[in-house]
């Protein structure tokens, strides 16, 4: 009765870290890329995102799991994509109403969480198939792997590319100003080095973890 | 039971649309009152923004109490109507025919007893509308400063209207030639230096720097009928002034 060990045991502590390190969306599973790319130019927006993905990440996950025995196979997929929608229509109206500046930066992102990957395959992978609780720990490792990702790429980019850090122009500060010829380099705000800084911490990751080198 | 049977598919899909709507409207009906109060707030703060006051949203009301002094609304021919310029929609005011077009106009009174004539814009980019507020000196030939916004123009193109670089080259434009009205043109491959009615265009953003140049002429051309009677209405008081002052001299 593996089951019965209770709410934190091996396995489900599993649930909650792998998703963190040796089995993270973006470095790992490569999924809901184009959206680490996107909101990656400022930290705010990104960590904005980020609590966004983890609301409806989680939420979808545990309302799926708790209905996957009612839900008809045939229109899972459709169920599926409504219980996205709708927690992403909310995640959008609160920001317009709360943090309006930051709804418009991220504009047309909130609206695409619905078609982030790693949403989609949780549910259709695990929720699916597992208890809420179970589903539970494993949407929270998996947005928090992908937050975690944003948040780091976010901040090289902010602190290269602006030369702040949550808009504190820490850089000048500590005196590195184009008096002394440091300029901000502008590829850094770029999507492309978005994509060059996730593929950074892939490299830096998989020489770290033996686990992940593919065997020739 | 059987959760694959036809009927109970069609059940289940209509209460979970039901339930998932009935949830939506009310959140939606709850927060709309937040997220309107945020639209008015900006629209201040750009409001502000033309006459070169830069302030977050949350000072937005306050200062805009402070610097704008009367929220007018004309017709056609330059008469003040009733009504408040800030409540006027230009996007549906510009679906009506010319003559029956509430036309709004901003007073803004700042430093030094200054006086500014805002007027709001409104026009087409190259994906969606463009807008932005304009200011004029009490002259009505001098722009003050001038401020846009887009909707969904290609960022790092046209998009580059709503930043200081494109938006500082307007102020202390003139809109009318010696007493022609020629409005201010976005120039493609740069404004001749000294040029008093062009400002340079962004390079690939030629459809939204057009869309400018065409906002501009179109809806400050509405404001003519205006602009002789405020100039005219100058010209008498001023000579008034000057009788009375030679009058006093006489006595």
């Amino acid at each position: 009765m593996s089951n019965k060990k209770g709410l934190f045991s091996k396995n489900n502590r599993k649930l909650l870290s792998n998703p963190l390190n040796d089995d993270n969306p973006i470095t790992v599973q490569v999924l809901g890329i184009c959206s680490a790319l996107a909101v990656t130019v400022k930290l705010e927006p990104a960590v904005v995102m980020s609590i966004a993905v983890v609301f409806v990440l989680v939420f979808s996950s545990v309302i799926v799991s708790v209905i996957r025995k009612l839900v008809p196979t045939r229109i899972r997929i459709i169920v599926q994509l409504l219980v996205i929608a709708s927690l992403v229509a909310i995640v959008d109206e609160v920001l317009k109403a709360y943090v309006y500046d930051v709804s418009k930066q991220l504009s047309v992102f909130v609206g695409l969480i619905i078609t982030n990957c790693i949403i989609m395959g949780r549910l259709e992978a695990f929720a699916l198939a597992n208890n809420a609780w179970k589903s539970f720990l494993d949407a929270l490792g998996n947005a928090f792997g992908y937050a975690w990702i944003l948040i780091v790429v976010a901040f090289f980019r902010e602190l290269l590319g602006s030369g702040t850090v949550w808009g504190y122009p820490i850089l000048e500060s500590i005196g590195l100003t184009s008096d002394i010829g440091y300029s901000n380099n502008g590829m850094m705000v770029l999507p492309p080095m978005a994509l060059i800084t996730v593929g950074i911490i892939i490299w830096i990751q998989r020489s770290k973890n033996k686990k992940l080198i593919e065997s020739k | 039971m059987d959760v694959n049977k036809n009927t109970y598919t069609f059940v289940f899909a209509s209460i979970l649309v039901i339930v998932l709507a009935a949830v939506l409207s009310f959140l939606s009906v709850k927060l709309s009152p937040k997220q309107e109060a945020n639209i008015v707030k900006e629209k201040k703060q750009n409001i502000l923004k033309s006459v070169g006051i830069h302030t977050s949203r949350d000072t937005a009301d306050f200062l805009y109490n402070q610097y704008i002094k009367e929220e007018i609304v004309l017709d056609h021919n330059g008469n003040i109507m009733t009504g408040k310029a800030f409540e006027i929609n230009l996007k549906l005011e510009m679906k009506k025919d010319l003559k029956d077009q509430n036309l709004p106009i901003f007073l803004a009174s700042i430093e030094n007893d200054r006086e500014c004539y805002i007027i709001p814009l409104r026009g087409k980019g190259l994906w969606g509308p463009i807008w932005g507020y304009i200011a004029l000196e009490n002259d009505f030939k001098t722009v003050f400063g001038a401020v846009f916004d887009h909707k969904s123009e290609t960022p790092g193109l046209g998009a580059e209207i709503n930043t200081r670089e494109f938006q500082d080259p307007f102020q202390n434009k003139l809109i009318f030639k010696d007493k022609d009205f020629v409005s201010i043109k976005v120039v493609k491959g740069g404004a001749k230096s000294g040029d008093d009615h062009g400002v340079d265009a962004i390079s690939g953003g030629t459809i939204t720097s057009d869309g400018v140049t065409e906002m501009l002429y179109e809806r400050l051309e509405r404001y003519l009928p205006y602009f002789t009677r405020m100039i005219n209405a100058q010209k008498e008081e001023n000579n008034d002034t000057l009788s009375l002052q030679l009058d006093s001299i006489q006595i």
